[in-house]
């Protein structure tokens, strides 16, 4: 229990992906302008994490490992969390269509974001174990998506501040991504 | 070497600046320039990549079917990152260990797969290779300046190197973490900015992305519903 614990605190707050690893820095940029949006993309990002996660770790331990052929993980993985999106968006759009409506538009962007590839490295790197790793994916997309909505509301009070014009658009996102990646180090600690 | 082929390889410099224009690849450019070793390592393994793809993707244009062309081009890439980290654990381990998953993470660098979508797959081999050696250079160029900022700030050294004006005074730990790294980038971008006069690009890296066209568009769908 205490390893569940450790895990959750961990990938939401003390080590989360976008704020002090900087993984999956393009979606975090590219789609925190409304808040629907960012849940969206969150959620999405959960959920193929979770499902790649429960893939890639029997891929590895069965199939890569007794082989010697743990060099080829990277090719391995990419290439089933590329099928395993395109499969997830077909099976959306048949079965459940009010989920495709809302998360559909997300799926593609999340082959090459590079948190689903580096959490399923990440598994592998801390030598979890088969749930342990599900957690930990679990985990790190919830952060993700804590990450992008608390930055959602600081983008939203940006757009009435005067800002200097060099500063404007991308500057100014940046910088106060710092800010906000500064209020997460305060969890180091725990 | 012909005129049109010399710009193809400077517009990646300055002009197209992978990260500081068109502000794609920022996972890496962020993550590994505590220091700025890290930042140039990071930059010529990126680049060895980028080339090798360049090439061969340009070679296989003619082959590779339409529909499948993703998971081809992820599949080669991914191929060439392995050789890569290959060559660095075998001859720079000090640098293998510090720049850590983002090796393998080269993979899904869209400055990557977004010069193949709009380069590689549409001209011939040499225009190919010196696009990936222009982008490249861009940004080795671009991470080895956040490496050397955050560093001399940061740590008090260059590469290494003390430097004595910060004998005197304690440098600022923060640049090393992580919000220095999305402070300083976005100083130097603004600063660009400034000194280029112009108005900002308003659009993140989504725009440089190869699915954003189909992501955008869909956003547009969107809008128009309501």
């Amino acid at each position: 229990m205490s390893s569940v614990f450790s895990i959750m605190i961990s990938a939401i707050l003390t080590d989360n992906y976008v704020l002090s690893q900087f993984k999956g820095i393009c979606p975090f940029l590219g789609v925190s302008k409304k808040l629907s949006s960012s849940l969206g993309m969150g959620l999405a990002v959960i959920f193929v994490m979770t499902c790649a996660s429960v893939v890639t770790y029997p891929v590895y331990s069965l199939i890569l490992e007794p082989f010697n052929l743990e060099y080829l993980r990277t090719v391995a993985f990419i290439l089933i969390i590329a099928l395993f999106v395109q499969l997830v968006e077909i099976a959306m759009k048949k079965t459940l269509p009010f989920l495709y409506r809302s998360l559909g538009a997300y799926l593609p962007l999340i082959t090459t974001n590079c948190a689903v590839l580096g959490v399923t490295l990440a598994n592998i790197d801390n030598e979890f174990n088969f749930m342990e790793s599900i957690l930990n994916a679990f985990f790190v997309g919830v952060g993700f998506t804590l990450a992008l909505i608390l930055f959602t509301g600081v983008r939203s009070k940006l757009e009435d501040c005067d800002i200097p014009e060099a500063f404007k658009g991308i500057p100014i996102t940046l910088v106060s991504a710092s800010i906000v990646s500064l209020s997460f180090m305060a969890f180091s600690g725990l | 070497m012909s005129n049109s082929n010399f710009k193809e390889f400077t517009k990646g410099i300055i002009k197209q600046n992978p990260v500081l224009v068109s502000l794609l690849g920022m996972c890496p450019t962020l993550a590994v320039t505590g220091q700025a070793i890290n930042g140039l390592g990071m930059g010529i393994a990126t680049t060895f990549v980028l080339f090798c793809s360049n090439i061969i993707i340009s070679l296989l244009k003619n082959v590779i079917p339409k529909e499948v062309k993703l998971p081809c081009y992820i599949v080669i890439i991914a191929g060439f990152v392995t050789i890569a980290e290959f060559l660095l654990h075998g001859f720079m381990p000090s640098l293998y260990e510090s720049l850590g998953t983002f090796l393998s993470l080269i993979t899904v660098n869209c400055i990557i797969l977004g010069r193949a979508e709009m380069f590689a797959s549409k001209n011939k081999v040499l225009p190919s290779m010196l696009d990936a050696l222009g982008m490249g250079t861009g940004f080795t160029l671009a991470l080895f300046l956040m490496g050397s900022v955050r560093e001399i700030f940061g740590s008090g050294q260059w590469l290494g190197m003390d430097i004595a004006v910060f004998e005197n005074i304690k440098p600022m730990t923060v640049f090393v973490m992580p919000a220095g790294g999305f402070f300083v980038l976005g100083c130097i971008i603004a600063f660009l900015n400034k000194i280029a006069g112009k108005r900002p690009p308003q659009k993140t890296g989504c725009a440089g992305c190869p699915n954003s066209s189909k992501c955008l568009r869909d956003s547009e769908e969107e809008v128009l519903k309501k």
